[in-house]
């Protein structure tokens, strides 16, 4: 079973997102904000993890690039997941390491489909 | 509704007249939810209404209408991301050198929707651009939708639309955001033509290299899928190749086409597979 851990800082969207990552066959885990994300995959790194933009604490963007710091290894793939749907972010967000992008709002098809385009689904 | 119903049996009855299509077969189908749009927007008093309106036969556009409404039109990017892969590897690579010496390739999308499949073919060759320099790449997609033609040729995708099956850097190097929607740049939306056609009818002007027909063929009654694909291979190269959809066949639908043994999810023409044993 894949293992995916949903960064959100809104508990509805996280439910949401699991309810589907659960039919889809993952093992799902939360964290409310990046930081909180961070220390969960020097734990325990998931195979990918569905990243917000905008939380408190730690954004995404800067947990993207604690992440790439803490050399978390084997390093999980990031999925963004926010509605930051501009192209300016969605071009900073590849650059900075982002394997794929969800805009918000998303359906089943819509993460089942970038899940496999990175190869986790 | 259910499919025993007289309305009903009406209804699949046009379907199949005009597409070939058999409603009872595709379970995907709920009538009154496909209908229930043009029903609202005409007031008419439900399925048997619509019915009645149909029978008395002054409104070919409605008609059509709903023959549109009852067709499946599910598609997407890239779908089967493999089989695009064996395409380029294994057809375009035996294409590339069979053509060099016409540089020329036609390629024909057969009930191509929306036109997502077309654009994925343009963007394999947008991508290898410098393999394909000099050459030139007709792209044609057809479908008996004249909605699907129409969204086909403007190109413009929904948030939802443009992210099934494309990947993000494939999405912002080749579609500009429109609002919230996503419009194919021109320099592929250059590379494609589209057409109304029915697959039943003879083909657009071949020969072809390359057919796609994936996700069409599925329900039509066994006697009409023969004569669709009799129609393709009466447009193929007798070198070319026929694409069609994941867990789709020839055995046991036509004795025009089989499985290339050398890549999967490929056909070949029957006739030109037995010249090409024959050399
Ligand atoms: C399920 S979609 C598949 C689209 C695309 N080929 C794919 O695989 O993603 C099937 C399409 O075939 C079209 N179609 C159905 N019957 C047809 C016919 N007799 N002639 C041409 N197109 C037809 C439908 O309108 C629909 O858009
Ligand atoms: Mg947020």
């Amino acid at each position: 079973m894949k293992t995916c851990l949903v960064v959100d800082d809104s508990k509805v969207i996280r439910k949401v997102a699991r309810h589907i990552l659960e039919t889809l066959n993952f093992q799902v885990s939360e964290a409310g904000d990046g930081a909180e994300a961070l220390q969960h995959c020097q734990q325990t790194s998931p195979d990918v993890v569905l990243l917000d933009w905008n939380m408190p604490v730690m954004s995404g963007m800067e947990f993207l690039r604690a992440l790439g710091d803490a050399a978390v290894a084997p390093r999980p793939k990031v999925v963004f997941c926010t509605t930051e749907n501009g192209i300016a972010h969605i071009k900073a967000a590849i650059e900075a390491g982002a394997d794929e992008y969800v805009m918000k709002p998303f359906d089943r098809d819509t993460l089942a489909s970038k899940l496999q385009i990175v190869g986790v689904c | 509704m259910s499919l025993d119903e007289p309305g009903a049996r009406y209804l699949a009855g046009l379907l199949e007249r005009a597409t070939g299509q058999q409603l009872a077969e595709n379970r995907s189908w709920r009538i009154d939810a496909a209908l229930g749009p043009i029903i609202r927007d005409r007031g008419l008093d439900g399925v048997t209404g619509l019915v009645a309106r149909l029978v008395e036969g002054h409104d070919p556009a409605l008609q059509a209408e709903v023959i549109d409404q009852l067709l499946n039109h599910e598609t997407f990017f890239f779908r089967d991301a493999p089989v695009f892969r064996q395409v380029d590897v294994a057809a375009l690579h035996a294409l590339h050198g069979a053509r060099a010496g016409s540089r020329r390739l036609r390629i024909w999308s057969a009930g191509c929707s929306t036109g997502q499949e077309v654009y994925s073919l343009a963007m394999i060759f947008a991508e290898a651009e410098g393999r394909w320099a000099g050459w030139t790449i007709d792209l044609i997609g057809t479908d008996v939708s004249p909605s699907c033609i129409r969204r086909a040729e403007q190109g413009v995708y929904s948030s939802f639309e443009i992210q099934r099956g494309l990947p993000v850097t494939q999405m912002i190097r080749w579609f500009d955001p429109d609002r919230d929607d996503w419009r194919v740049k021109r320099e592929i939306g250059r590379r494609a033509r589209f057409s109304v056609h029915n697959i039943l009818d003879p083909a657009p002007s071949g020969p072809f290299d390359l057919v796609f027909c994936r996700n069409v063929l599925l329900y039509l009654t066994p006697e009409r899928r023969r004569q669709a694909f009799q129609r393709i291979a009466a447009a193929l190269a007798p070198d070319g190749f026929l694409v069609l959809g994941a867990g789709e066949t020839v055995t046991g639908h036509t004795d025009a086409f089989a499985a290339d043994p050398d890549a999967r999810g490929l056909f070949r023409p029957a006739a030109g597979a037995a010249r090409m044993r024959a050399a």
